[in-house]
């Protein structure tokens, strides 16, 4: 069998439609990472022990166990409890509950930046925790952290394939679906290993200018 | 020296006699100008301190001299070979990988911050040259390596580690490491300025012993002037990448001419 | 639940397939590592170009697609790979990717001091690399590794999609079979996330021994000198 550009032209149309569900999955899956993410950070500076160990843990074992295991996990449980989401959306929960706990991380070590005069300062003006955390320590900490909350919207663009296997129609599942009928891969396959490249290569150099100009201000 | 060497034999003929020559030296960082058009040279076994204003590109001469910096412009002659060119036919041009691997082969420098390996013992710090560079059997260096351990006053300390050891010891294990090449040059860059006040004088101890019981030619950039007129035949003071005056230790040290030379030996003389 | 662990040996099984693949996975990634890390800071452009290509292209590629392509692609134009094969090449090529920044940044992160003591010491380029700037990069390589290790064993998971009996295919296999979805994989999530802390700890001794190499740490002889002086007290 040889490559068939008839084929390839014919059938982009349909893994192009895979490429914005992909998109649109990952764009959202970050949203609910970076608010998680910081919730997950500003609870581990909990004063209570139980609070703080517990979120630990509970980050942790999200972090070590992986996304398509998770993704199976709502797929089948959240039903079960009642919960029905549709498979895109189920998707996005698990895209963004796991890179929570990458981006709790980022965020922590932004915190953990914020010089400790800072904090002295909100107390020797006695503020009240909201404005602690709104006012004085997230603007800091979060602004720092910007470039490296980037390099996770990449990772999270190549691990959105795997919502495949809970039946969202992204673009692997297009490819897959597209071979399956014609019983030619190649093409399918093909086309989409080069977009994924072509998407994460340039978003990451986009990113990295960012960084740069970022990083000059 | 190298001459029953064969692997010497593909040098090119020696133009020079034996020592350091250095033929219109120019060295360059973007457009400050280090060195400009320096000639001087050092004959074998003989032991020259450079003195001068920090900047005044005494730390560049030595490295150039261990090829760590190349020169542009000029020509730096080792016992009669061009270090930094080569040969061929009759043009020089600029040194390759094997070519330097020969000429490096006589020169040994210590360093300001010692740079011992934090990744060996002492002992294989010493060892680890003569046995993977001179091809040394690992009894002979690690004897040989005892020898100068035992010079430096730390034949105790073979097995400690790099970092259990004070900066007055790291430095003299340094200069062991430095020494067990067998250089025919040593290359001495403010080896006491990192180190505290009371551990000056146990080093340049062993740096006197060192001048006293071998011919090694020796370059050596220090502040202390005490130890400078102890060891060495003769003192170039250095200003702007050029030498202002230079003469034997005593007339430097004790009349210089040089309104330079009074003002920086004044500055000196009134930290200590 | 109980049917669920009554089925152990299944899970078992699964466990060590995923087990076999990590360490498949790992080994291929770590030589890709630092084969295409060592030629990322090479003097000839033409070798740090291709170390480049290496990296830009397997990082930006998403290791699911390209397992569905080494399996599904390219046996049609003739290369017919062994399921378990394609895995480990597609996750060793991915993650080797990551591997190769991370040995290239660490071997630039020795101090230049290091080097330049090196070629005082008239050492040739491979000793210099092999004696002394490796084994001082390769401290600072171990905590990276320490996550990519174990971003490989949960990418692993998706070996599954191609039919590996792993961990992952045994929970389908036994969800079908017991009905008792939310049990079933809250055992294997436990599972993974027991291999994982196993994967941390084996990382952090050798964080340790490390550090005692460098001297950053006491050895253990020094150490139980430490104790007997505590205990003196
Ligand atoms: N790697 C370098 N890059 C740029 N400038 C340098 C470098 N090394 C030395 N210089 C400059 O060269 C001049 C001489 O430096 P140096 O030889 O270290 O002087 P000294 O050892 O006498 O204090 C200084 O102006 C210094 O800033
Ligand atoms: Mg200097």
């Amino acid at each position: 069998m040889i490559w068939d550009w008839h084929f390839a032209g014919k059938i982009l149309p349909d893994l192009l439609r895979g490429l914005v569900v992909t998109v649109e999955a990952t764009l959202l899956g970050y949203a609910v990472a970076l608010v998680l993410g910081l919730l997950w950070a500003v609870l581990r500076r909990s004063p209570s022990r139980v609070v703080n160990q517990v979120v630990r843990w509970v980050v942790e074992f999200i972090r070590s166990t992986p996304l398509l295991v998770q993704l199976f996990f709502l797929f089948f449980a959240l039903p079960s409890i009642g919960l029905t989401f549709s498979a895109l959306v189920t998707g996005v929960i698990g895209l963004g509950v796991h890179y929570s706990s990458y981006t709790s991380e980022v965020y922590r070590a932004g915190i953990a930046d914020v010089p400790a005069g800072q904090w002295e300062a909100t107390t020797a003006l006695n503020l009240p925790r909201r404005r602690v955390w709104f006012g004085v320590v997230l603007p800091q900490a979060v602004r720092k952290v910007i470039p490296t909350l980037g390099n996770y919207l990449i990772a999270m663009f190549k691990d959105s394939p795997l919502l495949l296997a809970i039946t969202v129609p992204e673009m692997l599942h297009s490819a897959y679906d597209v071979g399956a009928k014609s019983l030619r891969f190649l093409e399918p396959m093909t086309i989409v290993g080069v977009l994924f490249v072509i998407v994460s290569v340039l978003s990451s150099l986009l990113l990295r200018r960012l960084e740069f100009r970022y990083g000059n201000n | 020296m190298a001459t029953t060497d064969p692997a010497a034999e593909a040098l090119p003929p020696r133009e020079h006699a034996d020592g350091i020559r250095f033929d219109g030296v120019v060295k360059r960082f973007g457009d400050n100008v280090v060195l400009r058009e320096l000639d001087f040279a050092v004959a074998p076994g003989e032991r020259v301190t450079l003195i001068g204003p920090s900047g005044s590109g005494k730390t560049t001469i030595l490295r150039l001299l261990m090829t760590l910096e190349k020169v542009d412009d000029g020509v730096i002659w080792v016992n009669g070979h061009p270090l930094s060119h080569m040969k061929r036919g009759e043009r020089l041009v600029p040194a390759d990988d094997k070519y330097l691997h020969k000429v490096r082969g006589d020169i040994g420098m210590v360093f300001q911050q010692f740079n011992l390996f934090p990744n060996m013992s002492v002992l294989r710090n010493v060892t680890e040259a003569p046995v993977h560079v001179l091809k040394l059997s690992r009894d002979e260096a690690n004897e040989r390596a005892r020898g100068l351990l035992d010079l430096v006053g730390l034949a105790d300390k073979a097995d400690a580690h790099p970092a259990q050891l004070s900066g007055g010891q790291q430095q003299r294990v340094a200069i062991a490491r430095a020494l067990a090449m067998q250089p025919k040059i040593l290359l001495l860059d403010e080896v006491t300025s990192a180190l505290d006040p009371e551990l000056v004088a146990g080093v340049l101890d062993v740096l006197r012993d060192i001048a006293n019981e071998t011919d090694i030619t020796m370059l050596c950039v220090t502040h202390e002037m005490g130890f400078a007129r102890d060891v060495s035949h003769r003192v170039l003071m250095f200003d702007q990448g050029q030498i202002v005056e230079e003469g034997s230790p005593e007339k430097i040290f004790s009349e210089p001419e040089n309104q330079r030379t009074q003002d920086f030996l004044h500055a000196v003389l009134d930290q200590h | 639940m109980s049917d669920v662990l009554s089925s152990y040996p299944l899970l078992l099984r699964g466990a060590w397939v995923t087990i076999q693949l990590t360490v498949y996975g790992s080994a291929l990634a770590l030589v890709l590592a630092f084969v295409f890390g060592l030629m990322g800071g090479a003097r000839s452009a033409w070798v740090r170009a291709v170390g480049r290509v290496y990296v830009e292209f397997f990082r930006g590629t998403a290791t699911l697609v390209l397992m569905y392509w080494l399996f599904y692609a390219l046996p049609l134009i003739g290369f017919r790979f062994a399921p378990m094969f394609a895995a480990v090449l597609a996750l060793g090529l991915n993650v080797g990717a990551y591997g190769a920044e991370v040995v290239r940044g660490a071997v630039k992160a020795v101090p230049k001091a290091q080097f330049e003591a090196t070629i005082a010491l008239n050492m040739r380029p491979w000793q210099r690399l092999r004696r002394v700037l490796l084994p001082q990069a390769v401290a600072l390589m171990l905590p990276p590794f320490g996550n990519l290790l174990i971003e490989l064993m949960k990418g692993s998971a998706v070996v599954s999609l191609i039919s590996i009996a792993d961990l992952m295919l045994r929970a389908q296999q036994l969800r079908q079979s017991t009905g008792q979805t939310t049990a079933v994989f809250l055992v294997i999530l436990v599972i993974y996330f027991v291999i994982a802390q196993v994967l941390q700890l084996l990382v952090r001794y050798m964080e340790r021994r490390a550090d005692i190499m460098l001297g950053r740490r006491p050895g253990r002889a020094a150490r139980s000198a430490l104790d007997t002086l505590g205990a003196a007290k």
